[in-house]
Protein backbone atom coordinates (compact mmCIF):
# COMPACT_ATOMS: atom_id res chain seq x y z
CA UNK A 1 0.00 0.00 0.00
CA UNK A 2 0.80 3.92 -0.60
CA UNK A 3 2.49 4.95 2.63
CA UNK A 4 4.15 1.98 3.43
CA UNK A 5 6.04 0.85 0.35
CA UNK A 6 8.12 3.92 0.15
CA UNK A 7 9.35 3.32 3.86
CA UNK A 8 10.64 0.16 3.65
CA UNK A 9 12.82 0.99 0.81
CA UNK A 10 16.12 -1.28 1.65
CA UNK A 11 18.64 1.32 -0.15
CA UNK A 12 17.50 3.59 1.79
CA UNK A 13 17.33 1.84 4.70
CA UNK A 14 20.57 0.94 4.24
CA UNK A 15 22.22 4.55 3.37
CA UNK A 16 20.41 5.84 6.74
CA UNK A 17 22.23 3.31 8.61
CA UNK A 18 25.46 4.34 7.19
CA UNK A 19 24.65 8.45 8.16
CA UNK A 20 23.95 7.13 11.48
CA UNK A 21 27.25 4.73 11.58
CA UNK A 22 28.69 8.29 10.60
CA UNK A 23 26.99 10.74 12.75
CA UNK A 24 28.05 8.74 15.92
CA UNK A 25 30.82 10.48 18.60
CA UNK A 26 30.43 8.70 21.35
CA UNK A 27 27.64 6.20 23.61
CA UNK A 28 24.19 7.02 23.36
CA UNK A 29 21.01 5.59 25.14
CA UNK A 30 17.56 6.63 23.43
CA UNK A 31 14.24 5.38 24.70
CA UNK A 32 11.55 4.19 22.31
CA UNK A 33 8.28 5.28 24.80
CA UNK A 34 5.63 3.42 22.73
CA UNK A 35 4.72 -0.54 22.73
CA UNK A 36 4.11 -0.21 18.61
CA UNK A 37 7.85 1.07 18.52
CA UNK A 38 9.68 -1.56 20.52
CA UNK A 39 7.49 -3.88 18.24
CA UNK A 40 8.49 -2.33 14.78
CA UNK A 41 11.95 -1.60 15.76
CA UNK A 42 12.55 -5.58 16.90
CA UNK A 43 10.18 -6.74 13.77
CA UNK A 44 12.19 -5.10 11.26
CA UNK A 45 16.14 -5.77 12.71
CA UNK A 46 16.94 -2.00 13.63
CA UNK A 47 19.67 -2.71 16.16
CA UNK A 48 21.18 -5.08 14.01
CA UNK A 49 21.36 -1.16 11.80
CA UNK A 50 22.98 0.77 14.12
CA UNK A 51 26.06 1.16 15.37
CA UNK A 52 27.35 -1.05 18.82
CA UNK A 53 27.34 2.83 20.60
CA UNK A 54 23.77 3.19 20.08
CA UNK A 55 21.20 1.88 22.31
CA UNK A 56 17.69 1.61 22.59
CA UNK A 57 15.59 0.72 25.20
CA UNK A 58 11.85 0.70 25.92
CA UNK A 59 10.07 2.39 27.96
CA UNK A 60 6.74 2.33 29.42
CA UNK A 61 4.63 2.23 26.44
CA UNK A 62 2.41 -0.13 25.87
CA UNK A 63 -1.01 0.12 27.85
CA UNK A 64 -1.45 -3.33 28.62
CA UNK A 65 1.86 -3.72 30.40
CA UNK A 66 1.42 -0.80 32.05
CA UNK A 67 -1.97 -1.93 33.42
CA UNK A 68 -1.46 -2.97 37.38
CA UNK A 69 -2.50 -6.22 38.83
CA UNK A 70 -5.33 -4.46 41.04
CA UNK A 71 -7.18 -2.91 37.98
CA UNK A 72 -7.47 -6.88 36.48
CA UNK A 73 -8.14 -8.51 39.71
CA UNK A 74 -11.25 -5.96 39.69
CA UNK A 75 -12.47 -6.73 36.48
CA UNK A 76 -12.26 -10.73 37.28
CA UNK A 77 -14.10 -9.18 40.60
CA UNK A 78 -16.74 -7.84 38.63
CA UNK A 79 -16.63 -10.92 35.91
CA UNK A 80 -17.98 -13.16 38.78
CA UNK A 81 -21.00 -11.17 38.90
CA UNK A 82 -24.17 -13.17 37.39
CA UNK A 83 -25.36 -9.89 35.55
CA UNK A 84 -21.75 -8.69 34.35
CA UNK A 85 -20.63 -8.80 30.58
CA UNK A 86 -17.08 -7.68 30.52
CA UNK A 87 -15.67 -6.47 26.72
CA UNK A 88 -12.73 -5.75 26.46
CA UNK A 89 -9.41 -5.78 24.04
CA UNK A 90 -8.30 -8.63 23.49
CA UNK A 91 -4.87 -9.13 25.11
CA UNK A 92 -5.86 -7.68 28.17
CA UNK A 93 -7.94 -11.23 29.11
CA UNK A 94 -4.52 -12.93 29.30
CA UNK A 95 -2.75 -10.69 31.29
CA UNK A 96 -2.54 -12.61 34.70
CA UNK A 97 -4.28 -11.27 38.09
CA UNK A 98 -3.34 -12.56 41.44
CA UNK A 99 -4.99 -15.33 41.03
CA UNK A 100 -6.93 -16.15 37.69
CA UNK A 101 -6.96 -14.39 34.28
CA UNK A 102 -10.11 -12.81 32.43
CA UNK A 103 -9.29 -15.73 29.60
CA UNK A 104 -9.51 -18.87 32.60
CA UNK A 105 -12.44 -16.49 34.19
CA UNK A 106 -13.87 -17.32 31.03
CA UNK A 107 -13.46 -20.76 30.30
CA UNK A 108 -15.05 -20.86 33.85
CA UNK A 109 -18.34 -19.57 32.15
CA UNK A 110 -18.07 -15.76 32.62
CA UNK A 111 -19.24 -13.45 30.30
CA UNK A 112 -16.00 -11.48 28.90
CA UNK A 113 -15.86 -10.06 25.37
CA UNK A 114 -13.72 -9.31 23.02
CA UNK A 115 -14.50 -6.47 21.20
CA UNK A 116 -12.41 -3.80 18.81
CA UNK A 117 -13.92 -0.71 19.71
CA UNK A 118 -15.98 0.91 22.55
CA UNK A 119 -18.69 1.50 20.10
CA UNK A 120 -19.22 -2.39 19.92
CA UNK A 121 -19.76 -2.53 23.99
CA UNK A 122 -22.44 -0.01 23.58
CA UNK A 123 -24.38 -2.36 21.02
CA UNK A 124 -23.82 -5.40 23.17
CA UNK A 125 -25.54 -3.18 25.78
CA UNK A 126 -28.22 -2.07 23.80
CA UNK A 127 -29.07 -6.04 22.49
CA UNK A 128 -28.54 -7.26 26.21
CA UNK A 129 -30.67 -4.60 28.69
CA UNK A 130 -30.96 -7.06 31.39
CA UNK A 131 -27.22 -7.05 31.67
CA UNK A 132 -24.77 -4.45 33.12
CA UNK A 133 -21.83 -4.11 30.22
CA UNK A 134 -18.60 -3.09 31.71
CA UNK A 135 -15.82 -1.75 29.08
CA UNK A 136 -12.14 -1.79 30.42
CA UNK A 137 -11.02 1.39 29.25
CA UNK A 138 -7.50 0.93 28.45
CA UNK A 139 -4.52 2.57 26.62
CA UNK A 140 -3.31 6.62 26.63
CA UNK A 141 -4.20 9.86 24.75
CA UNK A 142 -4.85 7.52 21.21
CA UNK A 143 -7.03 5.31 23.04
CA UNK A 144 -9.04 7.44 25.35
CA UNK A 145 -10.58 10.12 22.77
CA UNK A 146 -12.44 6.16 21.59
CA UNK A 147 -13.78 5.61 25.00
CA UNK A 148 -14.77 9.48 25.63
CA UNK A 149 -16.85 8.95 22.22
CA UNK A 150 -18.68 5.90 23.48
CA UNK A 151 -19.38 7.45 26.95
CA UNK A 152 -20.48 10.52 24.60
CA UNK A 153 -22.82 8.46 22.96
CA UNK A 154 -24.11 6.21 25.51
CA UNK A 155 -25.11 9.51 27.16
CA UNK A 156 -27.03 10.79 23.99
CA UNK A 157 -28.99 7.25 23.50
CA UNK A 158 -29.17 7.22 27.33
CA UNK A 159 -28.28 3.29 27.87
CA UNK A 160 -27.99 2.86 31.56
CA UNK A 161 -26.51 -0.78 31.52
CA UNK A 162 -23.37 0.56 30.17
CA UNK A 163 -20.18 1.04 32.29
CA UNK A 164 -16.38 1.88 32.05
CA UNK A 165 -13.59 0.86 34.52
CA UNK A 166 -10.94 3.22 33.44
CA UNK A 167 -7.62 3.00 33.30
CA UNK A 168 -6.95 4.91 30.81
CA UNK A 169 -3.47 6.82 31.15
CA UNK A 170 -1.51 9.63 29.72
CA UNK A 171 2.13 9.88 28.93
CA UNK A 172 3.86 12.75 29.91
CA UNK A 173 3.41 11.96 33.17
CA UNK A 174 5.35 8.47 33.30
CA UNK A 175 8.21 10.01 30.89
CA UNK A 176 9.12 12.62 33.41
CA UNK A 177 8.83 9.50 36.07
CA UNK A 178 11.77 8.23 34.18
CA UNK A 179 13.66 11.23 33.88
CA UNK A 180 13.40 11.99 37.54
CA UNK A 181 13.88 8.40 38.43
CA UNK A 182 17.84 8.74 36.91
CA UNK A 183 17.29 6.48 33.74
CA UNK A 184 20.41 7.52 31.99
CA UNK A 185 18.43 9.19 28.66
CA UNK A 186 19.89 11.13 25.53
CA UNK A 187 16.78 11.52 24.47
CA UNK A 188 13.13 9.91 23.51
CA UNK A 189 12.00 8.52 20.42
CA UNK A 190 8.32 10.05 21.22
CA UNK A 191 5.12 8.23 20.29
CA UNK A 192 3.45 9.09 16.70
CA UNK A 193 -0.05 7.78 17.69
CA UNK A 194 -0.07 9.48 20.96
CA UNK A 195 1.00 12.62 19.94
CA UNK A 196 -1.36 12.78 16.52
CA UNK A 197 -3.72 12.91 19.25
CA UNK A 198 -2.07 15.45 21.46
CA UNK A 199 0.12 17.32 19.23
CA UNK A 200 4.06 17.36 19.14
CA UNK A 201 3.59 19.90 22.22
CA UNK A 202 2.92 18.06 24.96
CA UNK A 203 6.76 16.68 25.22
CA UNK A 204 7.86 20.29 24.83
CA UNK A 205 8.86 20.13 28.64
CA UNK A 206 11.80 17.48 27.73
CA UNK A 207 14.14 19.73 26.31
CA UNK A 208 13.08 22.83 28.36
CA UNK A 209 13.44 21.26 31.47
CA UNK A 210 15.77 18.05 31.09
CA UNK A 211 17.67 19.38 27.96
CA UNK A 212 16.53 16.01 26.41
CA UNK A 213 15.94 15.27 22.55
CA UNK A 214 12.40 14.35 21.53
CA UNK A 215 11.68 13.18 18.41
CA UNK A 216 7.88 11.91 17.43
CA UNK A 217 8.20 9.20 15.01
CA UNK A 218 6.39 6.88 12.91
CA UNK A 219 6.24 3.04 12.51
CA UNK A 220 8.34 2.41 9.59
CA UNK A 221 11.95 1.22 9.47
CA UNK A 222 12.83 4.64 7.07
CA UNK A 223 10.83 6.26 10.54
CA UNK A 224 12.80 4.93 12.94
CA UNK A 225 15.94 4.96 11.15
CA UNK A 226 15.78 8.82 10.53
CA UNK A 227 14.74 10.06 14.25
CA UNK A 228 17.83 7.91 15.52
CA UNK A 229 19.74 10.42 13.22
CA UNK A 230 17.87 13.17 14.20
CA UNK A 231 18.40 12.57 17.73
CA UNK A 232 22.09 11.46 17.21
CA UNK A 233 22.33 14.88 15.53
CA UNK A 234 20.74 16.79 18.35
CA UNK A 235 22.97 14.91 20.78
CA UNK A 236 25.97 16.08 19.37
CA UNK A 237 25.36 19.36 18.64
CA UNK A 238 23.48 19.74 21.82
CA UNK A 239 20.91 21.16 21.41
CA UNK A 240 17.50 19.64 22.24
CA UNK A 241 14.46 19.99 20.60
CA UNK A 242 11.66 18.27 19.95
CA UNK A 243 11.42 17.58 16.20
CA UNK A 244 8.48 15.91 14.37
CA UNK A 245 9.53 13.03 12.19
CA UNK A 246 6.44 11.77 11.44
CA UNK A 247 4.66 14.53 9.74
CA UNK A 248 1.95 12.88 7.41
CA UNK A 249 0.15 12.04 11.18
CA UNK A 250 1.52 14.77 13.45
CA UNK A 251 1.34 18.30 13.91
CA UNK A 252 2.59 20.42 16.75
CA UNK A 253 -1.14 21.21 17.96
CA UNK A 254 -2.39 17.24 17.62
CA UNK A 255 -6.51 16.75 16.73
CA UNK A 256 -8.23 19.13 18.32
CA UNK A 257 -11.49 17.65 17.86
CA UNK A 258 -10.35 14.56 19.84
CA UNK A 259 -8.67 16.35 22.68
CA UNK A 260 -12.45 18.24 22.95
CA UNK A 261 -13.80 14.94 23.06
CA UNK A 262 -11.38 13.82 25.70
CA UNK A 263 -11.54 16.90 27.68
CA UNK A 264 -15.17 16.81 27.42
CA UNK A 265 -15.82 13.29 28.95
CA UNK A 266 -11.92 12.56 31.36
CA UNK A 267 -10.42 14.29 34.41
CA UNK A 268 -6.83 13.60 35.04
CA UNK A 269 -6.51 11.28 38.51
CA UNK A 270 -3.65 10.13 40.30
CA UNK A 271 -2.93 6.14 38.87
CA UNK A 272 -1.34 2.99 39.11
CA UNK A 273 1.51 2.10 36.38
CA UNK A 274 2.87 -1.32 37.11
CA UNK A 275 6.45 -0.95 37.79
CA UNK A 276 6.24 3.15 39.01
CA UNK A 277 3.17 2.96 41.42
CA UNK A 278 1.30 6.06 41.84
CA UNK A 279 1.91 8.60 39.21
CA UNK A 280 0.48 12.02 39.92
CA UNK A 281 -2.43 13.08 37.64
CA UNK A 282 -1.79 10.32 34.88
CA UNK A 283 -4.70 8.85 34.79
CA UNK A 284 -8.16 9.27 33.47
CA UNK A 285 -11.60 9.22 34.92
CA UNK A 286 -14.95 10.29 33.50
CA UNK A 287 -15.83 13.84 35.24
CA UNK A 288 -18.69 14.89 36.95
CA UNK A 289 -21.30 15.04 34.40
CA UNK A 290 -20.34 11.81 32.99
CA UNK A 291 -19.82 9.92 36.76
CA UNK A 292 -23.09 7.52 35.88
CA UNK A 293 -21.09 5.60 33.18
CA UNK A 294 -17.93 4.97 35.70
CA UNK A 295 -18.30 1.26 36.73
CA UNK A 296 -15.87 2.20 40.37
CA UNK A 297 -18.93 4.44 41.42
CA UNK A 298 -21.97 3.00 40.39
CA UNK A 299 -21.17 -0.49 41.69
CA UNK A 300 -18.12 -0.93 43.69
CA UNK A 301 -16.02 -3.87 44.12
CA UNK A 302 -13.60 -5.17 46.27
CA UNK A 303 -10.59 -7.24 45.02
CA UNK A 304 -8.61 -8.18 47.93
CA UNK A 305 -4.60 -7.36 48.31
CA UNK A 306 -3.20 -7.82 44.97
CA UNK A 307 -0.02 -10.45 45.18
CA UNK A 308 2.52 -9.81 41.99
CA UNK A 309 4.98 -12.67 41.06
CA UNK A 310 8.35 -11.79 42.82
CA UNK A 311 10.68 -12.79 40.17
CA UNK A 312 8.65 -10.85 37.64
CA UNK A 313 10.79 -7.75 36.79
CA UNK A 314 8.46 -6.43 34.10
CA UNK A 315 7.86 -3.48 36.55
CA UNK A 316 12.57 -2.68 35.85
CA UNK A 317 11.76 -3.03 31.75
CA UNK A 318 9.00 -0.84 32.07
CA UNK A 319 11.37 1.70 33.44
CA UNK A 320 14.41 1.02 30.88
CA UNK A 321 16.66 -0.28 33.68
CA UNK A 322 16.43 -3.89 32.71
CA UNK A 323 15.91 -5.87 29.71
CA UNK A 324 14.00 -9.26 29.58
CA UNK A 325 16.90 -11.40 28.71
CA UNK A 326 18.17 -10.23 32.60
CA UNK A 327 15.16 -12.21 33.61
CA UNK A 328 14.85 -15.22 35.55
CA UNK A 329 12.14 -16.60 33.86
CA UNK A 330 12.29 -15.14 30.62
CA UNK A 331 11.56 -18.09 27.72
CA UNK A 332 11.93 -20.33 29.96
CA UNK A 333 9.26 -20.73 32.46
CA UNK A 334 7.46 -17.30 31.58
CA UNK A 335 6.29 -18.01 27.43
CA UNK A 336 3.87 -15.72 25.24
CA UNK A 337 1.89 -19.35 25.49
CA UNK A 338 2.13 -19.21 29.51
CA UNK A 339 3.17 -15.87 30.85
CA UNK A 340 3.74 -14.94 34.03
CA UNK A 341 4.07 -10.76 33.30
CA UNK A 342 1.98 -8.92 31.63
CA UNK A 343 5.05 -7.97 29.09
CA UNK A 344 5.13 -11.16 28.17
CA UNK A 345 1.87 -10.86 27.22
CA UNK A 346 1.06 -8.10 24.71
CA UNK A 347 2.26 -8.23 21.12
CA UNK A 348 3.97 -4.55 22.14
CA UNK A 349 5.51 -6.03 25.28
CA UNK A 350 9.00 -5.92 25.60
CA UNK A 351 9.26 -9.46 26.59
CA UNK A 352 7.24 -10.53 24.26
CA UNK A 353 8.77 -9.12 21.18
CA UNK A 354 11.96 -10.21 22.57
CA UNK A 355 10.87 -13.72 22.95
CA UNK A 356 9.60 -13.34 19.50
CA UNK A 357 12.86 -12.02 18.17
CA UNK A 358 15.64 -11.87 19.83
CA UNK A 359 15.65 -15.24 22.25
CA UNK A 360 18.53 -16.61 20.19
CA UNK A 361 21.17 -13.67 21.14
CA UNK A 362 20.38 -14.84 24.78
CA UNK B 1 -2.97 -2.10 21.30
CA UNK B 2 -1.66 1.42 20.25
CA UNK B 3 -1.65 -0.05 16.46
CA UNK B 4 -2.93 1.87 14.35
CA UNK B 5 -3.49 1.57 10.55
CA UNK B 6 -3.50 3.33 7.63
CA UNK B 7 -6.86 2.83 5.66
CA UNK B 8 -9.10 4.54 3.16
CA UNK B 9 -12.70 5.94 3.36
CA UNK B 10 -14.88 4.04 0.95
CA UNK B 11 -18.16 5.33 2.02
CA UNK B 12 -19.30 7.60 4.72
CA UNK B 13 -22.70 7.60 6.64
CA UNK B 14 -23.11 10.02 9.02
CA UNK B 15 -20.48 9.38 12.26
CA UNK B 16 -19.63 5.92 10.85
CA UNK B 17 -17.31 4.92 7.97
CA UNK B 18 -16.55 2.29 6.17
CA UNK B 19 -12.81 2.17 5.64
CA UNK B 20 -10.70 -0.42 3.69
CA UNK B 21 -7.49 -1.55 4.84
CA UNK B 22 -5.62 -3.45 1.76
CA UNK B 23 -9.17 -5.04 0.68
CA UNK B 24 -10.54 -5.74 4.25
CA UNK B 25 -13.14 -3.50 4.98
CA UNK B 26 -13.54 -2.14 8.70
CA UNK B 27 -16.13 0.19 10.27
CA UNK B 28 -14.33 3.14 11.74
CA UNK B 29 -16.23 6.27 14.07
CA UNK B 30 -15.40 9.72 12.57
CA UNK B 31 -16.36 11.58 15.45
CA UNK B 32 -12.71 12.57 15.62
CA UNK B 33 -12.22 13.99 11.94
CA UNK B 34 -13.51 17.19 10.41
CA UNK B 35 -14.29 17.12 6.64
CA UNK B 36 -13.66 13.45 6.00
CA UNK B 37 -14.17 12.58 2.44
CA UNK B 38 -14.63 8.94 0.48
CA UNK B 39 -11.02 8.61 -1.09
CA UNK B 40 -9.05 10.08 2.02
CA UNK B 41 -6.72 8.16 3.89
CA UNK B 42 -7.08 7.97 7.70
CA UNK B 43 -5.46 6.27 10.63
CA UNK B 44 -7.59 3.76 12.20
CA UNK B 45 -7.11 2.71 16.07
CA UNK B 46 -9.46 0.64 18.23
CA UNK B 47 -12.23 1.38 15.68
CA UNK B 48 -11.94 5.20 15.52
CA UNK B 49 -10.16 7.22 12.68
CA UNK B 50 -7.90 9.36 14.93
CA UNK B 51 -6.51 11.54 12.39
CA UNK B 52 -6.28 11.96 8.35
CA UNK B 53 -2.94 11.36 6.88
CA UNK B 54 -1.50 13.99 5.20
CA UNK B 55 -0.58 13.05 1.40
CA UNK B 56 1.37 15.90 0.91
CA UNK B 57 3.15 15.20 3.99
CA UNK B 58 3.81 11.88 3.10
CA UNK B 59 5.17 12.62 -0.12
CA UNK B 60 6.76 15.81 0.98
CA UNK B 61 9.14 13.14 3.50
CA UNK B 62 9.45 11.00 1.24
CA UNK B 63 11.10 12.87 -1.46
CA UNK B 64 13.30 14.85 1.66
CA UNK B 65 14.94 11.26 2.56
CA UNK B 66 15.59 10.50 -1.00
CA UNK B 67 17.20 13.59 -1.54
CA UNK B 68 19.14 13.44 1.57
CA UNK B 69 20.59 10.28 0.78
CA UNK B 70 21.11 11.10 -2.52
CA UNK B 71 19.23 8.35 -4.33
CA UNK B 72 16.97 8.46 -6.90
S1 LIG C 1 9.97 -12.66 31.14
FE1 LIG C 1 7.96 -12.91 32.09
S2 LIG C 1 8.37 -12.94 34.26
FE2 LIG C 1 10.18 -12.10 33.29
S3 LIG C 1 9.86 -9.87 33.30
FE3 LIG C 1 9.07 -10.63 31.38
S4 LIG C 1 6.91 -10.97 31.77
FE4 LIG C 1 7.88 -10.82 33.77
Amino acid sequence: MKYIDEYRDKELIMKLADRIASAVKRDYTFMEVCGGHTAAIHRFGIPSLLPENIRLISGPGCPVCVTDTGFIDKAIAYSQKEDVIITTFGDLIRVPGSASSLEKQKAAGADVRIIFSGLEALEIAKTNPRKKIIFLGIGFETTAPGTAVTIKQAEKENINNFFVLSAHKIMPPAMEEIVKGGTNLDGFICPGHVAAITGSSIFNFLPEKYNLGCVVTGFEPTDLLQSVLLLTEQANRNEPKVEIQYNRVVTVNGNIKAQRHLNDVFETCDAYWRGFGIIQSSGLTPGKNFERFNAEINMPVEAGKHDENEMCICGEILRGLKEPGECPLFADICTPENPVGACMVSGEGSCNTWYKYRRQDE
Amino acid sequence: MCLSIPVKIVSIDGDIAEVSAGGTLFKAGMQMIDNANVGDYVLLHAGFAIQKISEEDAAETYKILREMNDIG
